[in-house]
């Protein structure tokens, strides 16, 4: 082997590293380590300027190895990977020293910090010299996309690929796709009408030749990598057969049962055979199977009676369906705070108190009340109350805002004010109106005579003594800043209550091998720069599922998350980490340890030669079975015993 | 000169090194002395690398992995849950104390608990004193 020849390069990264690290004194003590024979230290490394730097010394003092110490190899391992491989170096042939993240920014002794630097420094230079070249593997990318979640997120992303003829699986769990917008009366700030705007698209999915869409349906497993997963989505039964039935709606009428209607939040009722909402998609409507009398008792088919086309099924069976994807977008929503967990709101427990989504059915045309505002008896009332951050920013609960409560209160008060002559009290801790045109909504709000008073509710009870305000609602409001209490009376109380994550997130989170936050959304790859991947190649999260977001913001979330997978179709491959583990034939006992070790089943036993073999497309470089190989016969690539106690010395040294 | 104790900290590339990261960009202070070993995964940590560890002068070693159930690699920090408990007992026999050797889960966005693991393992070893690898007895 030709002698090592290793250029170190110390970033300042402007005064990030070298306000507390000594950059000069580690240059210094970097030029005279082994193999070293060029140490410089710049002010910017991964800036132009920093970057031909390096491919002039790799070029002119004819380097062999570069180490680079500076950020978090998270952050720019890629970029300067790319400037050795454009100057003729294998990208492995480069390693990085974090002296940023892990060393000038978590102390302030500057003697300390410098040590420390050095001693990665070191660690990098020593490790580098092991470093082999790897080849770079390339697999095609399967163009199918498989997408989870037909609310607006997932919705959108469908038709941004399908409408470039690439087949779009679309999962929902629901009867129907629309997800929560499609409950929504107006959208804010344009008083949009939700369902006006959000039903074509849902048309268009339910007819698209490039989208096949699974209702009642959830994915069970997940196998494979970026470009070649493999799924499989279970299809629950519905017990009306999709291809037969005509969506004419008769079983619905005939069928005798009712029971509460979850579209609209149990203020009305549904049938047991029932589609959730009448511009449903698919338009098949489902047998609720734990309600209906058949089921339960054995009696009733009326549904089958009347259905002309044959279509109910009650032998139906789930379903299992696999499938092959490139790239996976979760779109998996939220959910809302349940009100009655925080006691002080009254709610399950006194009439006409109501949450945000609750006041959107109640206000909606096609809602239990036709869209009239009214009361449990079915009067008008005369005062109602928005109460602000029910479960969000109260650390009881969620420390998180939840984005969207402010402007949708504004809204609720603007329909209430158009529909009745009540008035309207917002009841605030802060008013956060951030959005595009949203500023002008507030204003247009405080012009139309909305109440605003800041504070906290205490508790909101049935009575406060005055024969006046009997049988209404007596909002107890404290002022953070200065205690001073106010009353508030009304006739009705709405909620406006925390987004939160699907109840079981973590679930979705172990199966498509993501993170959550400490709050439970799906972490992305990077929270500014890379909004919508995820840490797992492939998978994408756009919506709520992320986090708290208005439907702009979805919209613009699943748009970029279409925009990705569709480059990475338009590619049609995609590289693969070279630092995957290899198996020495001489070296293999045949023991079989590292068999079941896998998870990824990549390892199989060659019965003929009596030794364990590596697949290599499914190998994903996690080294379990090189630390279990009791031969020492495994090699983890780019991760070998050799280049770890390199390391190690270095940083021990 | 008070005793610096030097502390290896072997972290996962998907967890714990991103909590790590996240401390950093956070700009929580904690004590510079754990330097560390990136692995892909907790799984990788294989013991003789601890020993080996000991044997070039640490005088602590923390393996951080991903919480149960959040691993990249789906299952690769059991092992790691398997593998130190067992190393711990070997090593006692060599008259190295337990709290030389720490394994715990820090997930991406917990750049507080990285920070509080990293002190209270700094502290923990300095109480021990330097790890005294010349009793030839």
């Amino acid at each position: 082997m030709d002698k090592v020849r290793t250029g170190v390069y110390i970033c300042h990264c402007g005064n990030n590293i070298a306000g507390t690290v000594d950059v000069a004194q580690v240059s210094q003590y970097a030029s005279g380590l082994d193999s070293v024979v060029v140490a410089r230290d710049y002010k910017f490394m991964c800036s132009e300027p920093g970057q031909d730097m390096i491919k002039q010394d790799i070029k002119e003092l004819g380097l062999s190895r570069v180490v680079v110490a500076s950020c978090s190899p998270l952050m720019h391992e890629p970029t300067f990977r790319r400037v050795c491989e454009q100057a003729g170096l294998n990208r492995y042939l480069f390693q990085m020293a974090n002296i940023r993240e892990q060393c000038s920014w978590v102390t302030e002794d500057n003697e300390k910090a410098t040590e420390k630097a050095k001693a990665l420094v070191q660690a990098a230079v020593r490790r580098v010299s092991y470093h082999e070249p790897l080849e770079i593997r390339e697999v095609p990318v399967s163009s199918n996309t498989l997408i989870i979640g037909g609310g607006i997120a997932g919705i959108q992303a469908a038709l941004e690929i399908a409408n470039t003829k690439h087949k779009v699986y679309l999962v929902e769990r629901e009867p129907s796709i629309g997800g929560h917008m499609v409950q929504l009366d107006k959208t804010f700030p344009t008083l949009d009408c939700s369902a006006c705007i959000l039903t074509p698209k849902m048309s268009e999915v339910g007819s698209h030749p490039y989208i096949d869409l699974f209702t009642c349906s959830e994915v069970e497993e997940v196998s494979g990598y970026i470009g070649n997963f493999k799924v499989k989505i279970k299809k629950k039964a519905r017990y009306v057969d999709e291809e037969k039935c005509t969506g004419c709606g008769v079983c619905q009428e005939k069928c005798p049962w009712k029971v509460t209607s979850e579209f609209d939040m149990e203020l009305g009722q549904r049938r047991v055979i029932y589609t959730p909402f009448p511009q449903a998609v698919p338009n098949v409507p489902v047998i609720d199977r734990e309600h209906c009398v058949y089921f339960q008792k054995g009696k009733c088919r009326a549904c089958e009676k009347f259905c002309e086309a044959g279509a109910i099924d009650f032998s139906q069976e789930d379903k299992v369906i696999e499938a092959e994807v490139g790239n996976i977008i979760l779109a998996t929503g939220f959910q809302t705070f349940d009100p009655s967990l925080a006691t002080q709101y009254g709610y399950g427990k006194l009439d006409n108190i109501i949450t945000g989504l609750q006041f959107e059915r109640l206000s909606n045309a096609t809602g239990p009340t036709g869209g009239n505002i009214q009361l449990k008896d079915g009067s008008t009332p005369r005062s109602v109350a928005l109460v602000h951050c029910v479960g969000s920013r109260d650390e009881s609960f969620h420390d998180y805002c939840s984005r969207v409560c402010c402007m949708y209160a504004l809204k609720h008060s603007h329909l209430i004010k158009e529909k009745t002559t009540a008035k309207v009290y917002q009841i605030f801790t802060d008013i956060r109106c951030f959005g595009k045109d949203y500023e002008d909504f507030y204003q247009r709000l405080v012009h139309e005579g909305v109440n605003f008073v800041r504070g906290k509710v205490q508790r909101i009870t049935s009575s406060n003594g005055k024969k006046a305000d009997q049988g209404r609602l007596i909002i107890t409001v404290e002022d953070p800043d200065n205690g001073k209490v106010t009353e508030v009376v009304a006739d009705m109380v709405v909620l406006c209550t925390a987004i939160e994550t699907q109840q079981d997130a973590s679930k979705v989170a172990q199966t498509f091998s993501i993170s959550q936050k400490a709050d439970g959304f799906f972490s992305e790859r990077h929270p500014k720069l890379d909004p919508v991947a995820t840490m797992t190649d492939g998978v994408y999260v756009v919506g709520c599922c992320q986090g708290p977001k208005d439907i702009p913001d979805t919209v613009s979330q699943a748009s970029a998350a279409a925009a990705q997978v569709l480059a990475l179709i338009t590619r049609g491959k995609v590289e693969l980490e070279g630092g995957i583990a290899v198996i020495d034939e001489a070296l293999c006992s045949g023991c079989r340890t590292c068999n079941t070790l896998c998870p990824y089943t990549a390892i199989t036993f060659n019965e003929e030669k009596k030794v364990s073999a590596i697949n290599e497309a499914l190998c994903k470089g996690c080294g379990v079975c090189v630390a279990a190989c009791p031969s020492g016969a495994i090699t983890g690539r780019h991760f070998t015993t050799e280049q770890l106690v390199a390391e190690l010395e270095g940083v021990l040294a | 000169m008070s005793f610096e104790p030097k502390i290896v900290g072997f972290m996962c590339n998907w967890c714990s090194y991103r909590g790590a990261d996240l401390a950093g960009t956070s700009r929580m202070k904690s004590a510079p002395n754990v330097r560390t070993v990136r692995v892909m995964c907790s799984g990788r940590v294989d013991p003789q690398l601890v020993v080996k560890a000991f044997q070039l002068g640490a005088d602590g070693v923390l393996i951080l992995g991903c919480h149960p159930g959040d691993c990249h690699y789906a299952k690769g920090n059991y092992k790691a849950a398997r593998r130190i408990p067992l190393l711990k007992k070997m090593m006692a026999q060599f008259g190295i104390e337990d709290e030389r050797i720490r394994l715990e889960w820090v997930s991406a966005s917990e750049g507080y608990r990285f920070t509080t693991i990293v002190n209270e393992m700094t502290e923990q070893v300095r109480a021990l004193g330097p790890l005294s690898r010349s009793r030839s007895n």
